[in-house]
């Protein structure tokens, strides 16, 4: 295996409990591999392995190197995370939630900006924070509440702002935990597409846990099926999501219930 | 800027005027009454290091409320800034410098000074600050130790149960040595409310030095208080070394409480409320909050001490009185403010 992210014999233990066993996959640039299952099959606790946020054996490698032995700076280069929910306690501004996002770009312990103004170089050395928050706010669309009070949002428009740090912070991989679970329709739509709009950068991969399967087949590059801490598919959607497939890891003919639904619209 | 949504430089000129105001009318004001300019007068020659101009004037100016003032201000900024930070690092508008149980730990030290008449032999006034100072820092790794044992990862409920847990525990410690203090309750019992009477420039030089070392210290971490008032989970996301930034704020805010325990005893409110007011006037994110709080406290303890010592003279209430009294009526107007803002 040699993709982008490297995830090899990874297992996580709660107790006597083991919640991932031994998985392995790889994640290739320009991918967006979606990983779905039933309930407690572990996809969230593999997220948060890959993410570094939980305890775990095994590796995960990024570019060949261990994510283990990083920096915390460093990982958040590399990997973003946006949560299913954060609540909000203090009266930040959205702007300033969305600047938060340039912590790891920013220089050493005492803090200082982490690259001069002007730099048309984004990465490059003369990095401009300014100007990659302001890209993050206006992709988002949250240029008018950009001094709201994030007390005072919507459900939908925290989520955009969280989403928007994610964005300033410019990792190379997103890790999404069932990032639209609460949201409704059109703010559902919105967030996949704003991710699928980021990921057609060069050198952009995005991993996310979703349960709807029609997201799934629609922004899916790749799926990964888990059941009981187990990957039991993998593969290209279509091939992935077969009857057969998500009979045994269901327990339900899933096919014939989404025609059902589908057949009211008619 | 969008940064500086609530921000004026106006409002930094206004804390440093006002922190001077509060520490000349201090200076002023008292059960002998001395004129502004005869008071300015005296401390400058003081910090010039010019003899008095009159020499009544100086001993009470200079020798008795100048350090008391000096005392009053530095504490107030070191509690005020070490409760800021456990808002802000535990996420909990009710957490403070008291949190995390090292004040009862350093209140108990006092205790058994007092009770037991322990002094130190070289410094025959210090053995309540010595052992206040000392039984802080015991309670500090007590604390720590027993967070590690229980949950590694430092979580803000463990610092929070286990805080709860210990100052209970050290609190009915407390009461079985009061309870056989005999005549000496009265004085502990007035320590533990709090008194910065005779206090002197030696421990103010202290309370500096120690806001100097570990306010720096939480000065510093500003960024990571904005990510963990945020959320701590998105603090870890956002590439924050969680686990050192617990730690090093947790020793900072046990280290400032315990100084300022050991010599003015257990002042409440201050950490709690301070926060708040400052919040309030500047926002919550941290980079304009911990300054700014610095001088919110200074300027609210000060105030609180000038009230303490004025308003029955020629009898002094407990400091620890007044912010109580003061703080809550305070709290309460800002949390109605803060609710009728939000809807």
């Amino acid at each position: 295996m040699s993709g982008m992210l490297d995830i090899s014999g990874v297992t996580v233990r709660y107790g006597d409990l083991v919640l991932v066993d031994d998985v392995r996959f790889s994640v290739e640039e320009g991918e967006w591999l979606m990983i779905c299952g039933p309930n407690g099959a572990g996809k969230s606790t593999l997220v948060s392995a890959i993410a570094q946020s939980a305890p775990y054996t095994g590796e995960v490698l990024f570019e060949g190197e261990p994510l283990r032995q990083m920096r915390p700076r460093q990982i958040a280069r590399r990997i973003g995370v946006l949560a299913q929910s954060n609540v909000a306690l203090y009266a930040f501004t959205v702007g300033e939630v969305v600047r938060l996002g340039r912590y790891a770009h920013r220089a050493g312990f005492f803090g200082g900006r982490g690259g001069r103004r002007g730099d048309p170089e984004p990465g490059g050395p003369g990095y401009d924070d300014e100007a990659v928050v302001r890209e993050a706010i206006e992709r988002t669309g949250l240029v008018p509440c950009e001094r709201q009070s994030i007390l005072t949002l919507s459900g939908g428009e925290l989520q955009r702002t969280f989403l928007a740090q994610v964005f300033a912070q410019d990792p190379r991989v997103l890790i999404l935990d069932e990032p639209t679970n609460h949201l409704d329709l059109p703010h559902q739509k919105q967030t996949f597409e704003l991710i699928s709009e980021w990921l057609r950068q060069p050198g952009k991969a995005v991993v996310s846990v979703t349960h709807d399967l029609n997201l799934v087949k629609a922004y899916g590059s790749r799926v990964l099926l888990m059941n009981r801490a187990h990957i039991v598919a993998g593969g290209a959607p279509d091939e992935a999501l077969s009857p057969e497939n998500l009979q045994s890891v269901y327990g339900m003919d899933v096919h014939a219930w989404m025609q059902k639904l589908l057949s009211h619209w008619s | 800027m969008v940064e500086r949504g609530r921000y004026r430089p106006v409002v930094w000129v206004l804390f440093v005027v006002a922190t001077l105001a509060a520490v000349v009318v201090c200076l002023s004001l008292g059960s002998v009454r001395v004129p502004l300019p005869d008071a300015a007068r005296e401390v400058g020659r003081f910090l010039t290091g010019r003899p008095a101009f009159d020499k009544t004037v100086w001993s009470i100016v200079v020798t008795v409320r100048f350090p008391r003032v000096l005392v009053a201000g530095l504490m107030g900024a070191s509690l005020s800034v070490s409760g800021c930070a456990m808002q802000g690092l535990l996420k909990n508008p009710l957490a403070d410098g008291t949190t995390l149980g090292i004040s009862s730990g350093a209140g108990l030290g006092a205790v058994i000074a007092i009770a037991f008449g322990i002094q130190i032999p070289a410094l025959p006034f210090a053995g309540t600050t010595i052992m206040a100072a000392a039984f802080s820092f015991l309670s500090l790794l007590v604390i720590l130790t027993l967070a590690y044992q229980i949950d590694r990862s430092l979580s803000s409920n463990t610092i929070i149960l286990l805080g709860i847990i210990f100052s209970m525990f050290i609190a009915s410690l407390s009461s079985i040595i009061i309870t056989f203090a005999g005549e000496k309750a009265g004085t502990i019992l007035f320590w533990t409310m709090g008194s910065l009477a005779s206090t002197t420039f030696a421990n103010a030089a202290l309370l500096f030095f120690s806001l100097l070392v570990f306010g720096g210290i939480l000065l510093s971490m500003r960024r990571e208080l904005n990510a963990f008032a945020i959320g701590e989970e998105n603090a870890l996301h956002v590439g924050v070394d969680v686990k050192r930034t617990k730690l090093l704020v947790l020793i900072s805010v046990s280290a400032l409480t315990g100084i300022c325990v050991s010599v003015g005893g257990t002042i409440g409110f201050v950490g709690l409320v301070t926060p708040h007011m400052v919040r309030y006037l500047v926002g919550p994110n941290h980079l304009r909050l911990m300054p700014a709080v610095l001088f919110g406290g200074a300027i609210f303890l000060m105030l609180s001490d000038l009230a303490a010592r004025t308003l029955f003279s020629p009898r002094e209430l407990p400091i620890g009185v007044v912010t109580s009294l003061i703080g809550a009526v305070i709290f309460v107007n800002i949390i109605v403010a803060a609710m009728r803002k939000v809807k």
